[in-house]
């Protein structure tokens, strides 16, 4: 093991890393650890949904890997994320803390990107230009574009990442937000979490061609699909990308194929519309599990670190939990605040 | 009678509808498989099909723009809206073309669809789960606006809204779906659409409200009885074209009037119905007329005490009727 494989737990990964086309181990190794301390929190968010302590939870499970990779690929020190409400893992790898999400969960008093007016994970972060303002699907692409713009007209080589899901490529704004782009050749990545449902409604529903990529075609830029289990695929694919768009290429449309291992919400039940077999298969791609065989096959991971990485993730969520369940709701006086601009 | 909800009340107009008429179809967002969200839909994938079953890709614009087309075309399409917060991206269709169809053809063409949709806070639904939009689509000539509170109401508001040759905007308040309970007859009946409905008689004052806010109302006018005010409790049930007779000849008997809304105040239907009354039924007022409504933020927040503070409740309603009554 290299003796730098164990950054410190509660360290954002922003800005620590010199980003290139290749991955290193303590990289491998620091994706792995994101993901699993964001599988410990979605687990825990589920588990206080059911006490009934969080009125709303949408899992991120299964799609861990591809956001870990894109953020990864990508800068938070001066790139943008526009985020949607499935990105428990973008936002850890951001630097948010388990505990800044669950005061979010929980709707306490500090929570950092709405102030607890929001539902969980929405709002804005102070340190990181990371949004995420509506739940109304599809509203992030045109805005997303626009930022990108801005970036363009002041020469700012930096790059705009819009999430979405495949439900939300059905949108207008979706259409009207690539266009743009692709006139302009904005430097964005159109990045298309397609987990096969908007809710119940399957993809055969959604579209009448094979995958979401092949529309990129029609707006003048490149698009492909990927296995987004694979966080190394995905991880040099975005970083392409990202390199294109900082140097005047324009937009890519990046779609990952990846699974929605939970219903789509804690208000869902999937078993409403999708087959045993459907269900079955589903579970065969949790990119945890993968992720896990590539790193000790290739001998970055051992069961030490594993089990390390582990107890930690849940050490962290533990106390976040409790902090956060300690936590007072936001004071009423706060709830008339920021309707405009205070002088 | 059969007892059941405003959810079961709203399947079930539908299911008859849909069962007389082969016009009639849903479309919109899970409504097939999954049943809706809300399960208003539950089981028409199995007794009606995919044909008139649809299951859309989650794009509102063209929910509302293709209910309109095949309306215009001799269908009667029910198109649901997953809840009212996402019908934004078919404001387009819904505001700026369907209200102008019979109108803009000279009569030559009319569009007979219903779009349905949850609305409503208290449901701890945050900014995007909670809002009441109504007045957007009340303030519309050319759209009907329908907005129900009981099971009752909701069944035979909603057959009228099918068989209706205008677009109607029929608002389901998303608290009432399974709280409220109410006694619906076996055999067939259509209510009329813009009539108002009185809730409960009183002589003291009128509260004029629709939606969740009736039952608030009527919750706090018992509390008030108890204290020796009696009020007159007016659901709208119809806010587009509104029935104004009924709130008018109400507050010429009691003298002192009161808008509940759940929306934010400032140009809400309160404005309206307080106009109203101030125009027409001015000499009769004992009382300046009150608008007891949602404050003017963007939406309603997310955590608990912001959502009660946005929201009213039956303690904040007997609290304005007994200021009222004082007056
Ligand atoms: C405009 C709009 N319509 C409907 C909804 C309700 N809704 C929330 S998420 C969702 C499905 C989104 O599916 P997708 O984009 O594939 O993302 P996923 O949840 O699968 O990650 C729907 C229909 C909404 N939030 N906004
Ligand atoms: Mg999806």
């Amino acid at each position: 093991m290299p003796p730098d494989d164990s950054p410190s737990a509660a360290t954002a990964t922003s800005g620590q890393r010199v980003r290139s086309s290749k991955l290193t181990r303590p990289d491998l190794l620091e994706m792995y650890r994101v993901m699993a301390l964001s599988r410990t929190l979605d687990e825990r968010v589920w588990l206080l949904n059911r006490q009934g302590k969080a009125a709303i939870v949408a899992a991120a499970q299964g799609h861990e890997a591809a956001q870990i990779a894109c953020v990864f690929a990508t800068d938070p020190s001066r790139d943008h994320y526009l985020i949607y409400y499935r990105e428990l893992t973008t936002l850890l790898a951001v630097g948010l803390t388990p505990l800044d999400l669950l005061k979010g969960f929980l709707s306490k008093e500090g929570e950092p990107m709405s102030g607890g007016r929001q539902f969980p994970t929405h709002g804005a972060c102070r340190n990181v230009d990371l949004f995420s303002f509506s739940n109304v699907v599809g509203t992030q692409l045109p805005q997303a574009a626009g930022v990108a713009l801005a970036d363009k007209m002041r020469g700012e080589p930096n790059v705009t990442v819009v999430y979405f899901g495949d439900g939300a490529a059905s949108q207008g704004d979706c259409h009207e937000a690539m266009n743009f782009a692709g006139i302009h050749r904005l430097p964005i990545i159109f990045f298309c979490e397609n987990n096969r449902y908007a809710i119940s409604v399957p993809l055969s529903k959604q579209m009448a061609v094979e995958n979401i990529a092949a529309r990129a075609a029609g707006y003048g830029f490149p698009g492909v699909t990927l296995d987004g289990t694979d966080p190394i695929g995905v991880y040099e694919a975005v970083y392409a990308a990202a390199e294109r768009a900082r140097n005047g290429g324009g937009p890519t449309l990046i779609e990952v194929m990846v699974e929605r291992l939970f219903p789509h919400t804690s208000d869902d039940d999937h078993t409403r519309y999708r087959s045993a077999e459907d269900l079955r298969q589903m579970r065969s791609r949790d990119p945890l599990p993968t992720f896990e065989a590539q790193l000790r096959k290739a001998g970055i991971l051992d069961d030490a670190t594993h089990d390390r990485i582990w107890s930690e993730a849940k050490r962290l969520v533990n106390e976040a939990t409790e902090e956060a369940e300690a936590a007072p709701y936001p004071q009423v006086d706060q709830f008339t605040r920021h309707v405009f601009a205070e002088s | 009678m059969a007892v059941m909800t405003v959810l079961e009340a709203v399947r079930q107009a539908m299911l008859e509808e849909m069962r007389r008429d082969s016009r009639v179809f849903v479309m919109g967002e899970d409504i097939g498989a999954r049943g809706g969200v809300f399960l208003a839909t539950d089981g028409f994938l199995q007794e009606f099909g995919e044909q008139r079953v649809i299951d859309t890709p989650l794009a509102e614009s063209s929910i509302a723009g293709i209910a309109i087309g095949a309306a215009v075309n001799g269908m009667r399409p029910i198109a649901e809206i997953e809840f009212a917060d996402f019908v934004w991206p078919a404001m387009n269709q819904i505001v700026g073309e369907a209200s102008r169809i019979r109108y803009g053809t000279n009569g030559n063409k009319f569009a007979p669809l219903v779009v349905r949709m949850p609305y409503g806070g208290g449901v701890r639904g945050g900014l995007y789960h909670s809002q009441t939009i109504d007045v957007v689509f009340a303030h519309q000539p050319g759209l009907i606006v329908i907005a129900p509170c009981t099971p009752y109401d909701a069944k035979g508001l909603l057959k009228a809204a099918i068989r209706a040759d205008d677009p109607v905007v029929f608002l389901e308040h998303k608290r009432t779906y399974r709280l409220v309970r109410g006694e619906v007859p076996e055999e067939e009946y259509i209510l009329p659409i813009g009539k108002a409905d009185i809730k409960r008689a009183g002589s003291d004052m009128t509260v004029v409200s629709y939606g969740l806010m009736v039952h608030y109302c009527l919750e706090a006018a018992r509390k008030l009885s108890d204290e020796g005010v009696e009020a007159e409790v007016v659901d709208l049930r119809t806010l587009a074209p509104v029935d104004r007779e009924t709130f008018l000849e109400s507050v010429r008997r009691t003298s002192k009037a009161m808008v509940v809304y759940e929306d934010n105040r400032t140009y809400g239907i309160g404005a309206e119905i307080a106009a109203t009354i101030a125009q027409d039924a001015f000499h009769d007022l004992d009382a300046p007329v009150v608008r007891l409504a949602g404050p003017d933020v963007p939406a309603m927040a997310f955590a608990p005490p912001f959502e009660a503070e946005f929201m009213l409740s039956p303690e904040k309603i007997a609290a304005a009727m007994r200021d009222l009554a004082a007056y």
